[in-house]
């Protein structure tokens, strides 16, 4: 199109706005992508981990394993029971221990332990652990995730806050030998 | 009446939309696509509208927070008058509008409707379909109870396999570390304003398209599609043949329309609302989640990938699924419309079809779970235990305890992980039990560490006597060979 000679300003003016409100946007979406990655933020700050207490080491019973249940710590008040995660805590021999998390290296289903067995086993698609947490069979491609854990002062710290997933478990420990590593 | 007439001016005298309506409502249609065949789009319409209003009336009630939301489920289903009739009218209507839109689509394909020039409102109408499951994904997440909690897990696990980015598109997806009150409350945005917000623009732009471009013609087999020929040719089918779409072809439309929520009223009535199942509390691990119907073949098909091929499928697979429907009308843009003359259209829809069919029709009975608690809640069938020796009845009781029965059915009583062992000892050798016992393979866990030789040999016994009366056990003919005394052992030793 072409404008006559005496509208040039007004056009020139047009496309002043135009670029005046693109300078606007692009000002606004900083704060707006901000808001919307403030999850990832965290994550990346590693704000999400710390370690808590599952409590006094007598509730796990040498040779044995519990279903142990911990508030997760970041949590809203208006989270209800979602925030309440239970993990698995394997008392190896009295002093080795080993903590699992509830979700299947699969697909995250709740692994369900029989102490008959000696297995961990997942509803979903017929996931199978030993009691080390290594792969039995099934669909998932690696043993159960595990997390970092010490004892102190006759309690069972562990360091957690993340629902585990194939994808991001990298900040907890896999399970390749039948001894667990860390004590 | 006149006063209806005099507003009516009134009012258009001011909108200046009255002509344009009109001349819409008006636009000829050939008179051959007046047919049931094309009844579908605009049932999905309705179904949509359906349920716009429902889940508006759903969110006078429901609390979209993770601790409350359960309960307001409840106080709908039990003490808001109707409440439940409204959740199963929404409910209902979803898995119709899935329904109604998949049968579009494949009547989109079968009558050559996606070639030229409706490539764009083919391309939005896949975005539609994306947008119509993207619904009922979050719908299925807002009904928040212990299906919703784990399928949302299951789409944290299936999202963090994404290259490089998957844990940052876990938090995305959560709001957050875990599985909580952000992921509701994101996943309530999604389905309340976000994309019923896309929703609505994708079907403005596809009905625009649908009346500017005017409806697919019947084909017939001969009728070849070519671009610089196709134009002319439909308005000239139009003019010669074409009827005007109000009132003369839209009749069936609202009929059929009318019938389709009469049923989804029906189903709802009769059928209920759908959950909510138990509270959506992760420490209640005795639970068996499953997805809704829709993505049940999703389900059956994780179950059936071998592991190693699982991340790829779940990454490449939809990407080359959406990449596919998306280039379609451009690869075969022109050319006969007729089903008729179409065979590997015709037969790459039965194959899609029946490959969904069989996998939702197996996680029906999901035989890849193992049943958890067959162990405790299903006994031996009495006839495998009539006339055993203790050594046997014991056996049957370790079959028991070690949960075994969890995975292999007897009787067809109890799993389906693993093969039903009512004939186990005519094909397999003592041997060969015992190896398969303590060495597992082929998704058996290894039960070597698990059994105490006393077990074992239990076991083993037990499994021996599970034969048909009759039917003589497993041989392995080169042992008898080699314990024959006459014969002599053939020797092994170099
Ligand atoms: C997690 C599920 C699971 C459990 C628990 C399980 N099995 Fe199996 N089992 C399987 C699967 C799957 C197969 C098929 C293996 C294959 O394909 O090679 C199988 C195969 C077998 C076979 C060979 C059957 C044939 O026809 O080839 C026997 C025998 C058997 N299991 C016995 C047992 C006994 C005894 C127990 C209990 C100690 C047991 N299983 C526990 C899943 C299981």
């Amino acid at each position: 199109m072409t404008v006559p000679d005496g509208l040039k300003r007004r056009d020139f003016l047009m496309k002043l706005g135009l670029l005046f409100n693109g300078i606007v946007a692009a000002i606004l979406t900083v704060p707006i992508v901000r808001y919307i990655m403030s999850p990832v933020a965290h994550a990346r700050a590693g704000r999400y981990d710390s370690w808590l207490s599952l409590g006094k080491l007598e509730q796990f019973p040498a040779g044995q394993t519990r279903l142990a249940v911990y508030r997760n710590p970041v949590a809203s008040p208006w989270d209800g029971d979602t925030a309440d995660i239970p993990c698995w805590v394997r008392n190896v021999n009295g002093q080795q221990f080993q903590v699992f998390a509830i979700n299947c290296a699969h697909l995250g289903c709740p692994v369900r332990w029989f102490p008959q067995s000696s297995l961990f086993m997942c509803p979903c698609h017929g996931g199978v652990y030993y009691q080390d947490g290594s792969r039995a069979s099934g669909p998932p491609e690696r043993g159960l995730f595990q997390y970092h854990h010490r004892l102190e002062s006759g309690e069972l710290f562990i360091k957690a806050g993340e629902v585990p997933t194939p994808g991001s478990a990298s900040n907890l420990t896999s399970i390749t030998s039948e001894l667990p590593r860390c004590v | 009446m006149r006063l209806i007439k005099t507003i009516g001016g009134w009012l258009d005298d001011r909108l200046q939309v009255g002509a344009t309506l009109r001349e819409t409502a008006e636009h000829p249609v050939p008179r051959e696509t007046a047919s049931w065949f094309y009844v579908f789009g605009s049932a999905a319409l309705v179904v949509f509208m359906l349920q716009i209003v429902t889940g508006i009336l759903l969110a006078l009630i429901y609390v979209p927070s993770a601790g409350e939301a359960w309960n307001s489920l409840q106080t709908l289903n039990h003490s808001v008058a109707l409440g439940w009739f409204i959740r199963a009218l929404h409910g209902w209507g979803s898995e119709f509008m899935v329904a109604i839109v998949l049968i579009h689509m494949v009547q989109v394909i079968l009558f050559g409707a996606y070639k030229y020039p409706r490539e764009l409102t083919w391309m939005v109408g896949v975005l539609l379909l994306l947008v119509t499951l993207g619904m009922a994904f979050t719908g299925q997440v807002l009904r928040f109870d212990q299906d919703a909690y784990w399928g949302l897990g299951i789409g944290a696990s299936i999202a963090s396999r994404v290259p490089v980015l998957g844990p940052q598109i876990v938090n995305l997806m959560l709001g957050g570390p875990i599985i909580a009150g952000a992921t509701l409350s994101r996943f309530f945005a999604l389905h309340v304003f976000a994309i019923p917000g896309l929703l609505i623009a994708f079907v403005a732009v596809h009905l625009l398209m649908v009346v500017k471009l005017g409806i697919n013609e019947w084909p017939m087999p001969g009728r070849v599609v070519r671009k610089a020929t196709y134009l002319k040719e439909y308005h000239e089918l139009t003019k010669k043949d074409g009827i005007p779409f109000v009132p003369l072809a839209v009749w069936k439309d609202l009929f059929f329309g009318g019938f389709i929520l009469l049923a989804i009223a029906a189903c709802a009535f009769y059928f209920g609302p759908f959950g909510p199942s138990g509270r959506p509390d992760p420490t209640i691990i005795q639970t068996a989640p499953r997805p809704d119907f829709f993505f049940l073949w999703l389900y059956a098909v994780l179950s059936l990938l071998p592991p190693s091929m699982e991340t790829p499928a779940l990454l490449v697979g939809p990407v080359v699924a959406l990449l596919a429907l998306f280039l379609l009308p451009f690869i075969f843009g022109e050319g006969e419309k007729s089903w008729r003359r179409r065979p590997i259209a015709v037969l790459s829809i039965l194959l899609v079809a029946v490959s969904l069919g069989t996998f939702t029709h197996l996680s029906g009975y999901t035989p890849w779970s193992p049943v958890m608690d067959a162990w405790s809640s299903t006994p031996i069938p009495p006839q495998y235990l009539r006339n055993r020796s203790a050594l046997e009845r014991q056996g049957a009781l370790v079959f028991q305890v070690k949960q075994c029965h969890n995975c292999h059915a007897l009787d067809n009583q109890g799993g389906k992980r693993g093969p039903a062992l009512d004939n186990v000892a005519v094909l397999l050798t003592r041997d060969q039990l015992i190896r398969q016992v303590i060495q597992g393979g082929g998704n058996m866990p290894a039960y070597g560490k698990n059994l105490s030789p006393a077990e074992t040999t239990a076991l083993v016994a037990f499994l021996e006597t599970l034969r048909p009366a009759g039917q003589p056990a497993a041989q392995d003919a080169s042992r008898a060979v080699a314990l024959a005394p006459d014969r002599g052992a053939p020797s092994t030793q170099p």
